[in-house]
């Protein structure tokens, strides 16, 4: 065995470095403002990535195409996660310690969020995430954001519209037990319901992905709830409600903004059929900026509609704009101040400001599906 | 091979090492943090090496280690942290994390490796996949949300350190005495068995061995990145150490830390082609495969002759 | 055992009635059979390819998944001829979908497999790996199929039968049957045919079988094609149970699929689909009780550890002992 193995190693693994950052040499350049962005593109969640990338690729090229931001123009440097863990961190310390860029805009998955934030936090590089919904995401540090609302928050919503608007006592709940989104909202949910005075049925779990829920179904069918909380991602949801619709239950299902994309309803068909779900905004309630995206958001993709993912992608994009404008300089301690002061601002998504958390505060609404389409139904307010 | 000499050279590497971590501060983030990775994957790719290039037997469940190292060493770090200073407790937490690993390769190596071939393979990738559903259900290691806020004890120097410790140790291992047995289990092993060699015993030996580092490489890991999740550990990684045993040269460690370097490196290289950066390295194992099975860097170096 | 009679005794007069148990236990045994007869038909081509080359073909779950695609782009056109949801449109949708993968299957192992027959298993086994990945990821890529879950046409309209509070669908009823009706071709085709006993003479020694004048390469080309249209037919079965269908999802009742094929005893047909059925009533029956439904995934490998330990040749399986 030859035993310089290390040193030789070393020293390759020395030379691998000094040509990657060689290869990497971009002209520093300062007449664009950089953004990173990390997103996972390709992998198992691939689908939510892209959307919440396409998001924010809208809101960059209309901010150009409207002259940029402080005489500059933005410059959007993705790099793909393929969801994979460990590769959050590597993305994000190339975009900061390499690129140099001014901000991070991602991730939709809290798992991946929780990679990235404490490097964020660690170079001082304001983060906004657009989706991450688990509380803990921006008590990473002060330069840690989020433009959707935390899991605390909409469970709590959830519970109580349970408790009044279906009248329910008795609630099964169906989680993913892959996903902390799920676990996180439903957590938050079961605490308010109970507090409500309301009884929790049956738990039971599937894993995100999987394709046959029959056997959960049946369990949570004989015993007779009168509502069951899904939350959960749309595609999952979809045939789980087809198959209820099989097992002959008629009961209600409900659900968090992992819910919201068209393809809930292209797949799910009539068995989605007033079932409820709570998101950031209802395009047919109809804010102008909602009907402005939508439309947008089309003509750039050939005709595909956003989901809730998409809209969140574009007001982290967004509210980065207008911090830096309000702040006049990109400077990153300035930036993270003036994203921590937005105040009302009116995005895609709805009406919100940022709170003392550095999460959005802002309106929830209950959407149920009637005759194959999205309808509004009520709001809460935070 | 006279020991001294490779003696030095572990000696020399540490050393090295350690100087070289004195001036991380000074580093790329980046650059460091892709480096340290190139030193965990190191430690993965030759610990599997024993496994499934030495001895032969064809483990898909190093991933499931990794984890059980990395999420215990992260609790144990949890647990003492603040009230310790880090250069105590954090290499007694990788060890710990390293045993428990150990413990556990034992506790799935004894009745599956006797099983071979592509039985083994999906009976530990199914021990592996296990290990991920576990953790996923485990409140205390934070269950599907992660866990999060380990500290960042890492370095460039602990991790090489390790990484040279584990290139000699397992170096010593296979061409001692005893070590040779391993390589009569890879060659024939009924062959072995009537020579005497107790190929069980070998075979679980290297497993555990495996196992160990394999734990220690998740601890280094888990105060690199900081935040572990169950999904990090899935079959997928398993494979990604396997890709490196296999372009290196089964059996050959400086092919297979080379390949551990390269396969580390080359995504990175690769980030401006993040859209067909997965299908390449499809491609990559598929013409591997046909063109080279014999692993990337096997030149002219002549397999080594067995007794 | 009076004791334990008593707890049963006791724990129905504690219910209301017990007629729910009764068509729980019914309900869950339905679900699992239609869900049972889909990992048989996937655990179908895992076996025969085995059988005859000795090594899991990795792709064989994206053969699968290729087989929705196939039936997602090809149904509407088949409607505009045969008529919306018409039982000989979807068998053409099935034909059809079977050839095409028939095809691809036997350019996957031309192209990949047949180079290394001669190589070391683990060899195989990896590129067979790699091949999946290919498949997989080029299958992501936006300007393929994207990753975003695509809506299935349903081919046949769906109905309800309800037996009390027992709901079976006719879509279970319709797997269980193509299961059932394969199985019985795969058998005749392996034992009544001149095909398959040159299939089976490859599987036996394929050194010998060349020497007797079977030309062997075309038996494994004609058996991966074999295998890869019966992956399409589980494929489009699939999709029509879980009408979103994405590039990766054959990968979780593959690896199932395969559990059971190695559970049934790998190489043996009825073993199979006797593995299959086993795990989807298993998969079903804990998936339905709270505390064990958050380990549905590692139930298979559990069960997969169990079995190759107490019988590693499976349950219908043959132990081969190891000659020098």
């Amino acid at each position: 065995m030859k035993p310089g193995t290390f040193i030789c190693s070393s020293a390759a693994s020395l030379a691998g470095l000094i040509a990657l950052g060689l290869s990497g040499c971009k002209s520093g350049g300062g007449d664009t403002i950089k953004v990173g962005e990390f997103a996972s593109l390709t992998g198992k969640e691939a689908t939510f990535g892209t959307s919440s990338h396409e998001g924010t690729l809208l809101a960059i090229e209309e901010l150009n195409a409207a002259g940029g931001v402080l005489g500059k123009p933005l410059e959007l440097l993705t790099e793909d996660d393929q969801t994979k863990a460990g590769e959050p961190a590597n993305a994000v310390n190339k975009l900061i310690s390499k690129d140099g860029v001014v901000a991070i805009l991602g991730e939709v998955a809290s798992s991946r969020s929780l990679e990235a934030a404490p490097i964020c936090q660690l170079n001082k590089i304001p983060m906004i995430s657009p989706a991450s919904t688990n509380p803990t995401v921006t008590q990473e540090g002060d330069y840690i954001f989020r433009v959707c609302f935390t899991d605390t928050f909409q469970g709590a919503a959830l519970a109580n519209f349970a408790s009044t608007v279906l009248k329910a006592k008795k609630v099964a709940v169906l989680t993913d037990v892959k996903s902390d989104y799920s676990k996180g909202l439903a957590k938050s949910f079961k605490q308010k319901f109970s507090a409500n005075g309301g009884q929790i049925g049956s738990e039971l779990d599937f894993n995100g992905g999987d394709k046959d829920f029959k056997g959960q179904l049946t369990a949570i069918k004989s015993d007779a709830p009168d509502a069951i909380f899904l939350p959960g991602y749309y595609n999952d949801v979809a045939l789980i409600c087809i198959q209820a619709k099989q097992l002959g239950m008629n009961i209600p299902i409900f659900g968090g903004d992992g819910w919201e994309s068209e393809s809930l309803l292209t797949i799910g068909k009539d068995a989605m059929e007033n079932h409820y779900f709570s998101t950031h905004c209802s395009s047919d309630q109809g804010t102008p900026e909602m009907t402005k995206f939508v439309a947008a958001y089309k003509k750039r993709f050939n005709g595909k509609t956003p989901d809730a993912m998409a809209v969140l992608g574009y007001d982290s994009a967004m509210v980065l704009a207008d911090a830096m404008k309000r702040a006049g300089s990109t400077a990153p301690a300035k930036l993270r101040d003036a994203i921590a002061a937005t105040q009302d601002y009116s995005g895609a998504s709805g009406t919100f400001s940022l709170n003392a958390d550095r999460d959005a505060v802002k309106a929830l609404v209950f959407i149920q599906i009637k005759d194959g389409k999205f309808t509004y139904n009520s709001t809460v307010n935070p | 091979m006279a020991f001294s000499g490779a003696k030095r050279w572990l000696l020399l590497g540490i050393a090295l090492a350690i100087l070289v971590s004195y001036f991380t501060p000074q580093f790329n983030r980046y650059y460091l943090g892709v480096a340290i990775d190139v030193g965990i994957a190191i430690i993965l790719a030759t610990s599997l090496n024993l496994i499934n290039g030495h001895t032969g037997q064809f483990s898909l469940g190093h991933a499931g280690f990794m984890a059980v190292g990395g999420y215990f060493s992260a609790w144990i770090s949890l647990q003492v942290a603040g009230s310790v200073p880090a250069i105590w407790y954090f290499p007694m937490a990788l060890t710990a994390g390293g045993l428990l690993a150990a413990g556990v390769g034992l506790l799935v190596g004894v009745p599956s490796l006797r099983l071979r071939g592509d039985y083994l393979a999906i009976v530990t990738l199914g021990f592996g996949e296990i290990i991920r559903v576990v953790a996923q259900n485990t409140d205390a290691i934070g269950a599907a949300s992660g866990l999060k806020g380990i500290p960042k004890h890492t370095t460039l120097g602990w991790t090489f350190g390790f990484a040279a410790i584990t290139i000699y140790a397992i170096t010593a291992l296979v061409n001692s005495t005893y070590g040779r047995g391993f390589i009569a289990v890879h060659d024939d092993e009924i062959a072995a068995e009537s020579n005497g060699v107790d190929t069980t015993r070998t075979k679980v030996t290297a497993f555990v061995t495996g196992a160990f580092f394999a734990g220690i490489a998740g601890g280094l890991y888990a105060h690199h990145k900081q935040f572990l999740s169950p999904t990090g550990f899935d079959w997928l990684k398993s494979i990604d150490i396997v890709v490196m045993v296999i372009l290196g040269g089964m059996g050959r460690t400086a092919g297979v830390i080379a390949a551990a370097i390269l396969l580390t490196l080359m995504p990175e290289f690769l980030r401006d082609f993040s859209d067909y950066r997965m299908i390449l390295y499809a491609l990559l194992i598929i013409l591997l495969m046909l063109l080279r099975p014999a692993g990337l860097f096997a030149f002219n170096i002549k397999r080594r002759k067995h007794s | 055992m009076p004791k334990l009679f008593l707890s049963i005794q006791s724990s129905k007069l504690s219910t209301p009635n017990s007629q729910p148990t009764v068509d729980w236990f019914l309900q869950q045994t339905i679900n699992g059979l239609g869900l049972g007869a889909i990992y048989a038909l996937i655990a179908l081509g895992y076996t025969m390819v085995y059988g005859v080359l000795r090594f899991i073909n990795f792709a064989h779950s994206d053969v699968l998944m290729l087989g929705a695609f196939t039936g997602f782009y090809i149904a509407p056109r088949i409607e505009q001829i045969f008529g919306h949801q018409s039982v000989l449109g979807m068998i053409m949708v099935f034909i059809l979908a079977a050839v095409v993968c028939a095809c691809l299957g036997m350019l996957i192992e031309r192209l990949a497999y047949r180079p290394l027959r001669n190589r070391p298993k683990l060899t195989v086994l990896i590129t067979a790996i790699g091949v999946s990945l290919l498949i997989e990821f080029t299958a992501q890529h936006e300007k393929v199929f994207g990753a975003a879950p695509q809506p299935f046409p349903s081919l046949l309209k769906e109905h309800s039968i309800h037996l009390g509070n027992v709901v079976i669908s006719s879509n279970d009823v319709l797997m269980v049957g193509v299961t059932v009706f394969l199985l019985a071709g795969m058998w005749w085709i392996v034992q009544r045919t001149r095909i398959g006993t040159a299939m089976r003479a490859v599987s036996h020694n394929q050194q010998a079988a060349l020497l007797m004048g079977v030309p062997v390469n075309l038996i494994i080309s004609f058996t991966f094609g074999l295998g890869s249209a019966l992956a399409a037919v589980a494929g489009l079965l699939y999709a029509i149970k879980a009408p979103g269908i994405e590039p990766l999802m054959g990968v979780q009742p593959g690896l199932r699929a395969f559990v059971a094929a190695v559970l049934g005893g790998i190489g043996n047909l009825p073993g199979a689909v006797l593995g299959g059925v086993l795990l989807g009533l298993l998969e079903t029956f804990a998936g339905g009780i709270p505390g064990l439904s958050n380990y549905r995934d590692a139930i298979a490998f559990g069960i997969l550890i169990l079995i190759l330990l107490v019988k590693p040749a499976g349950l219908l399986g043959r132990a081969i002992v190891e000659k020098v």
